[in-house]
């Protein structure tokens, strides 16, 4: 016999707020992996999962399944997380080529040691 | 007792794994791991994706994010993983000030995510009756151009405004293609000086 609680997040179908907290969830932990990790492709993760977090958003308030109301955005959500998928592409073409740069010039991919602008 | 409803057990089945490797990417010190765990992580938000209703940003987040994206990555680690940057330490200082600092901020979102009465989701019945058509033709008329999901929009002056996505998509399109120009050039191997006229 499950308890009541679990039961009625297995019998009542999730709404925005579920995949908001998804989303919120994700984003925090990208943005603190950004801030703690000393790794330059540790960064580059964080991004990702940052980027991933927003696009749950935009997905969970395009559904119909979860919020079946004029105030949906339709397939504008689905759109926008499309260009968010290919602008993610990109940055992390870039990021990899500067921190490839960086580790070739450097011969270390720790960003702490990228301090030669600091006077 | 009601039966279980299907979606709703797959949904924390794949946020559940979303978040745990979000987590692990996070935790980990290892970044062979920490690679690893993201591409876990990403594929199970796909099949978030795909319970929205979104089937085509599901299956192009698993073609580009997991297949190109984070391949891409997994290049950057081989390429740099010596023994040294394999396992990199942050000091137990900055990791209190973030969790903290996290905390904060997961439990900001969190509030700002069940503090809207619409958002709380459908019934049963209602979520069982709802009918979404496949979202490939409609996202690309729209990439085209053409919003033909809007047609049926009774406003006109709001319709003149739904043109679209086309200039979008082609500024997208320049974009992608200067930026891997750039990142080609960027990261190209470095060839020493009178290597040519040494070949020669």
């Amino acid at each position: 016999m499950l308890n009541p609680i679990l039961a009625n997040l297995l019998t009542e179908p999730v709404g925005v707020s579920h995949y908001v907290l998804v989303g919120a969830f994700m984003f925090t932990c990208g943005v603190l992996c950004m801030a703690t990790k000393r790794n330059a492709l540790g960064i580059l993760m964080g991004i990702e999962l940052v980027l991933n977090g927003a696009n749950l958003n935009f997905i969970a308030f395009g559904s119909r399944y979860l919020r079946n109301d004029a105030n949906t955005l339709g397939l504008d959500g689905q759109l926008i997380s499309l260009f968010v998928i290919v602008l993610a592409a990109a940055e992390a073409a870039v990021a990899l080529a500067i921190v490839l740069n960086f580790y070739n010039n450097n011969d270390s991919v720790d960003v702490d040691r990228a301090d030669q602008l600091s006077g | 007792m009601d039966s279980i409803y299907w979606p709703s057990f797959f949904f924390w089945l794949f946020s559940g794994v979303a978040c745990t490797f979000a987590l692990g990417v996070l935790l980990s010190k290892n970044i062979v791991r920490m690679a690893f765990y993201l591409v876990i992580s990403l594929a199970s938000t796909s099949g978030l994706f795909f319970l929205a209703g979104a089937d085509f940003v599901g299956a192009m987040q698993l073609m580009i994010y997991v297949g190109g994206t984070l391949v891409l990555l997994i290049f950057g680690v081989m390429l740099t993983s010596q023994d040294r940057f394999v396992e990199m330490r942050t000091s137990s200082g900055e990791w209190v000030i973030a969790f903290f600092i996290g905390l904060m901020l997961f439990f900001t979102l969190g509030r700002a995510a069940f503090g809207v009465a619409a958002w709380k989701g459908l019934d049963r019945e209602t979520a069982e009756a709802v009918e979404v058509e496949r979202t490939v033709t409609p996202l690309a008329m729209g990439l085209l151009g053409a919003r033909v999901d809007q047609l049926d929009e009774p406003d006109a002056a709001k319709r003149e405004g739904m043109s679209g996505y086309l200039f979008h998509f082609e500024i997208v399109s320049v974009h992608l293609l200067v930026v891997l120009i750039g990142a080609a050039y960027l990261a190209r191997a470095k060839r020493k000086t009178g290597s040519v006229a040494a070949n020669a």
